[in-house]
């Protein structure tokens, strides 16, 4: 047996300690908030918060959050009140079609909780998770939108 | 316009009046006013949605158009998505449920805005019978009608039972769009709360009691086949139920999708090719420059006046040949799709671009009658024109069925997607040009070399271009290959507008014409392409003195009744492009949600760059040579240059939004780069040249 949390809920889970988190999250625990994207860490669609560092999910082994604290994007949100960046997420209207912006968010999170006020240059370099739609300059503003709020 | 066909149109006064042939009345006792509108007695407006939504946005958009004529509380709107089964049920009652060729909006419009307007006038009906007076004494506004001279109010959701009862109106008058108030508006999107609170589900993640999942590996080679599969490897992993030789390709079913894919790779699958083991990008090019070869037959798209003659009499000609790869769509949701078959019925849950497609498809698959299908929409991780596609809807039906009522949910992995796409095709084009003394263009020959696609003119833009060129002849040579083709966000307006735009430029600069006003001495007065042109450029600061340093080119070019404009400014160091600046301008006609349409253009902007710098698919040896995002790349968030959108609708059509914004990109970065190092680039992708972002 491998536990760990997911938002905030303890779980348990057997199974083979080299299955990615992804698919333990998602086949095993029904939590679809994160996505397969590419399977070997190159697009973020399957990034979550292990003990509040983004990781991606597809190419981390479920052993190594073995008594860690993960949160998807389905736990961001303090029940009705949504985080600073969702909200920002949805003033800027960044989504197109959605599927990254799981990752997205959880990566501005991390960002931000290390560079309250990041420079463009810092966001360039966090936010590496790919948009097919093309939704950065949204992402970017609305980082940026979060900063200021917080500032 | 299939739907609109049936429709008698008269002009009265300036407002448009239909013979509706909406249903003539809605399915009461479920709050149905007609088949777009619901109101329910909590005073939920629930207004369907017919076609798909995959990030473009038109979703809220239509129920915009709705709303607008419905006269309800937009707060109170609720969009479902109509349903495939009750559409055949109900003869097609919503139409077309495809989203393709940015029609979403162009096709549908009128028929949203009547039924809006027809629920509205229903429902007010409903309460002038109720309070014994004339319809025409009451009016409606936010969910409430009122009749002024007895100052009696009652809400939209207290008369929709009665209103689901009476006739619809025969005819109606439709808003002019100054009084618009929820359409033209910057509404936010229906879609978006969900989104980013993790609850949305694409097809992909359907979760059924009891489901199984399925990876698939497909015969690398188009047309070829599994010729023995030793499935001893994948026996007593754990979690692994079934190994199905599908023809085309093997599934592996298991109780996680990560132990399916697992086992996946550990199976030795043989593989016949057949008769395309030896196809290669040579080939195709090859079999793409026969089409040049005398004596090849070609269609005439396009033809006026004398060609031949005029390029004899010119004074100077001007050739060029472009070349146009593959690409992929690669939408970040993979093909994926989940289905149970059980009791003669099939149920299915996929992210499709046209659902009555998915419909029919499951339909085949299962060998059940479509009357025993209901698929279940979900929100698209991304189209692009991929989802128009069934192939991974039959697969998905196919898989379910061998499993007996069974839920299965298969996914793709990238590699499969890269290597198993319906490419954009590719394509060339040999273009000559006969120039005047002055250097304009007296004479345009073009033929291009493609592969036929239904209801795409392979010589679009260039069969429709918009110079003043008196002596035009533009052809289409049908050239097939065993790649498999598709639509591909713009499909001909991906491709065409960078090779007219580019030549033209050539010409400008053959002329020693500035790019700008050599294009605008060539468009007619009232071309809508002039304004875009120009309000690119006088954004970009075109006629004042250039930055040091910094390049600029320009393109111009229609696509699906929107006009659009680009200006790229770049420094260029060695062959490390910096991107400074993107302008692009975009007229539309008529703007539904002007916030929206921006998010096209920049969306549009990056799908059309990632393509310009490093978009080729390539095959060798019949199979495709890339398989994830590290060869088949596309910009990241710090390669994004600043673009700058210009809306400016000029009213009067609609335009589509979709495809628009990214079209005239590659072509004024292309020109830009022209000017920037004299290295004029007729074949993309740009790293063919060796050129990359810095």
């Amino acid at each position: 047996m491998i536990r760990f949390a997911v938002n905030a809920k303890p779980r348990e889970v057997d199974v083979e300690p080299e299955m990615p988190l992804l698919w333990v999250l998602r086949d095993e625990l029904d939590v679809k908030g994160p996505k397969y994207g590419c399977g070997v860490g190159q697009c973020g669609a399957c990034t979550v918060l292990v003990d509040g560092e983004p990781v991606r999910s597809c190419v981390l082994a479920v052993s190594k959050v073995a008594g860690r604290r993960v949160v998807t994007i389905e736990g961001l949100a303090q029940g009705e009140r949504l985080h600073p960046v969702q909200q920002a997420w949805i003033d800027q209207q960044v989504p197109q079609c959605g599927y990254c912006q799981g990752g997205q968010i959880l990566a501005a999170v991390a960002l931000l909780r290390k560079h309250p006020s990041p420079s463009d240059r810092q966001i360039d370099e966090a936010m590496t998770n790919l948009c097919r739609c093309g939704t950065y300059a949204r992402v970017r503003s609305a980082i940026q939108a979060a900063a200021r709020k917080k500032a | 316009m299939r739907a609109l066909s049936r429709r008698a149109f008269l002009k009265t006064a300036g407002a448009l009046v239909l013979g509706v042939h909406l249903p003539a009345r809605g399915q009461a006792g479920r709050g149905e006013i007609n088949a777009w509108v619901m109101v329910l007695p909590n005073e939920q407006v629930i207004i369907r949605y017919a076609r798909s939504e995959m990030g473009q946005g038109s979703m809220t958009a239509a129920a915009q158009l709705v709303a607008e004529e419905l006269e309800c509380d937009w707060r109170r709107v609720r969009v479902d998505y109509a349903d495939s089964n009750e559409q055949l049920r109900r003869k097609r009652v919503w139409g077309s449920m495809a989203s393709a060729g940015s029609r979403t909006i162009r096709d549908s419009h009128q028929v949203l805005r009547a039924a809006g307007a027809s629920a509205r006038e229903t429902l007010v009906a409903a309460a002038a019978q109720g309070w014994g007076v004339a319809p025409a004494e009451c009016r409606a506004a936010n969910g409430v009608i009122t009749h002024a001279a007895s100052e009696r109010r009652i809400t939209y959701g207290r008369v929709a039972a009665a209103a689901g009862k009476l006739e619809a109106p025969k005819q109606l008058a439709l808003k002019p769009q100054a009084d618009w108030k929820v359409a033209g508006k910057p509404l936010a999107r229906v879609d978006i709360p969900d989104i980013v609170t993790g609850r949305t589900r694409y097809g992909v993640d359907t979760q059924l009691p009891n489901m199984v999942y399925a990876a698939i590996a497909q015969c690398p080679i188009p047309g070829g086949r599994v010729r023995s599969v030793d499935e001893a490897p994948a026996r007593g992993r754990r979690g692994v139920l079934r190994v199905l030789a599908m023809g085309e390709y093997v599934a592996v079913v298991a109780d996680n999708w990560w132990r399916a894919a697992q086992a996946l790779l550990a199976l030795k699958i043989e593989w016949d090719g057949g008769a395309n083991a030896s196809l290669s990008s040579d080939a195709v090019k090859r079999e793409l420059a026969q089409a040049f070869e005398p004596d090849t037959a070609a269609s005439v798209t396009k033809s006026e006046g004398e060609v031949e003659k005029a390029l004899t009499q010119a004074v100077r000609v001007i050739e060029a040949e472009y070349a146009l790869p593959f690409l992929a769509h690669a939408t970040l949701e993979p093909p994926s799709c989940t289905a149970v078959v059980k009791g003669g019925q099939v149920d299915v849950w996929t992210s499709t671009q046209d659902a009555e497609a998915t419909h029919a498809a499951a339909a085949a698959a299962a060998g059940v009658a479509p009357e025993n299908v209901y698929v279940h929409r979900t929100q698209a991780g991304g189209g692009f024109g991929r989802r128009l596609a069934q192939d991974y809807t039959t697969q998905g039906v196919a898989i379910a069925k061998a499993l007996n009522g069974v839920p299965v949910n298969l996914i793709w992995t990238r590699d499969e997607d890269l290597q198993h796409d319906q490419y954009r095709p590719a394509s060339l084009a040999r273009l000559k040009a006969g120039l005047d003394e002055a250097g304009n263009p007296v004479a345009l020959q073009c033929r291009v070399a493609a592969p036929a696609l239904k209801d795409v003119d392979a010589t679009a833009a260039l069969a429709d271009q918009p110079y003043s060129i008196a002596n035009l002849r533009i052809e289409h040579a049908v050239r097939s290959s065993a790649v498999p083709v598709g639509y591909w966000r713009g499909a001909a307006h991906s491709q065409n507008p960078f090779v007219r735009e580019c030549f033209i430029d050539e010409l400008a600069h053959a002329a020693k014409r500035d790019p700008l006003d050599y294009r605008l001495a060539l468009l007619p007065e009232k071309s809508k392409e002039r304004a875009v042109l120009e309000a690119a450029a006088k954004a970009i600061g075109w006629r004042t003195p250039w930055p040091q340093g910094l390049h600029r080119g320009i393109a111009v070019t229609e696509v699906r009744g929107s006009y659009t404009a680009a200006v790229a400014e770049l420094a260029l160091s060695g062959k490390k492009i910096e991107l400074k600046r993107l302008v692009i301008a975009l007229d539309p006609g008529r703007v539904i949600n002007p916030d929206n349409v921006v998010a096209q253009v920049q969306g549009g902007a990056a799908f059309a760059l990632s393509a310009l710098l490093w978009g080729e698919i390539t095959f060798k040896d019949g199979r495709v040579e890339q398989s994830s995002f590290g060869d088949y790349r596309v910009l990241t968030l710090a390669e994004m240059p600043p673009v700058e959108v210009l809306v400016v609708p000029s009213g009067g059509f609609w335009g589509g939004v979709g495809e628009a914004g990214g079209a005239a990109v590659a072509p004024a970065v292309a020109n830009a780069l022209f000017v920037a190092s004299g290295e004029r680039i007729r074949s993309l992708p740009l790293k063919k040249a060796g050129f990359d972002l810095s």
